[in-house]
């Protein structure tokens, strides 16, 4: 896989405010590249899920938005990074369980199966990291 | 009425339609608008729109179900409408479960699924 990053934007993930605003860019970039309904639902839920966690459990992250190429594939692919206070037990929030703070787990575990790709890194008391990719379809 | 989403009257069922981005303060005072007009009226149903959302993500999910769970505490029924396909596809997909709210494909088909379901 040769990936070809045609744009990038990077956004501040502050205040509640800027969930809604990144949650719009998403969906501009996926209606944009011409994902069609689904497609677009499907991003935009879990851009909104993503988000809406840095903003609830680490206050203050970015989200990187990515309108890639892979040959005649395009996609979008985006990444969100915050130095909070990390996930503990990881396999049970990508399980869906919930964890002590409940919008987590199934946000995540959902996330996941919204997308393509879905590469998650988080270390308790650092920070977290998680990145996902969706290609436009047929 | 405190919040931003109108509720309307039409006999012994609410009509409420959800227009905006649920937000923190937005979804509470829908919450507590919903409660208050529902004690006022004594309605039988609660009818939420919410053909004017282009997403609904668990966040959002858990508003309206939880709005439904209230309501059902006060002896309302409460059926969401307008629900559009591509949301019903990722909310499946997501493995969320709404609980507390029934469903329909419109405003007509939910004032029937009202009529319908037993009292109390």
């Amino acid at each position: 896989m040769s990936i070809v990053v045609r744009s990038r934007r990077e956004m501040p993930i502050e205040t509640e405010d800027d969930v809604l605003v990144v949650r719009r860019a998403v969906r501009d970039l996926a209606v944009e590249r011409g994902f069609d309904a689904f497609a677009s639902a499907a991003l935009t839920t879990a851009a909104s899920e993503l988000t809406r966690n840095v903003w609830v459990h680490a206050r203050r992250g970015t989200a990187v938005l990515e309108d890639i190429a892979d040959g005649d594939r395009v996609g979008v692919r985006i990444a969100f990074r915050d130095q909070g206070p990390g996930i503990p037990d990881l396999d049970r929030a990508l399980a869906g369980g919930f964890s002590t703070a409940r919008s987590m787990g199934l946000g995540l575990s959902g996330s996941r199966r919204l997308v393509d790709q879905f590469q998650i890194e988080t270390v308790v008391g650092e920070g977290t990291k998680v990145e996902i990719l969706k290609w436009k379809g047929l | 009425m405190t919040g931003v989403i109108p509720i309307l009257r039409m006999g012994d069922v609410l009509l409420t339609t959800v227009h905006v981005e649920l937000r923190d303060a937005v979804a509470e005072a829908f919450q507590s608008d919903v409660l208050l007009a529902l004690e006022k009226r004594r309605a039988r149903g609660l009818i939420i729109d919410i053909s004017g959302l282009d997403m609904v993500d668990t966040y959002v999910a858990r508003i309206l179900a939880e709005t439904g769970r209230m309501a059902m505490l006060m002896g309302t029924k409460t059926v969401l409408v307008g629900m559009r396909p591509e949301i019903a596809a990722t909310l499946v997909r997501m493995g969320y479960e709404m609980r507390g709210v029934h469903t329909a494909l419109d405003l007509d088909e939910g004032l029937e699924l009202l009529q319908k379901l037993p009292a109390g």
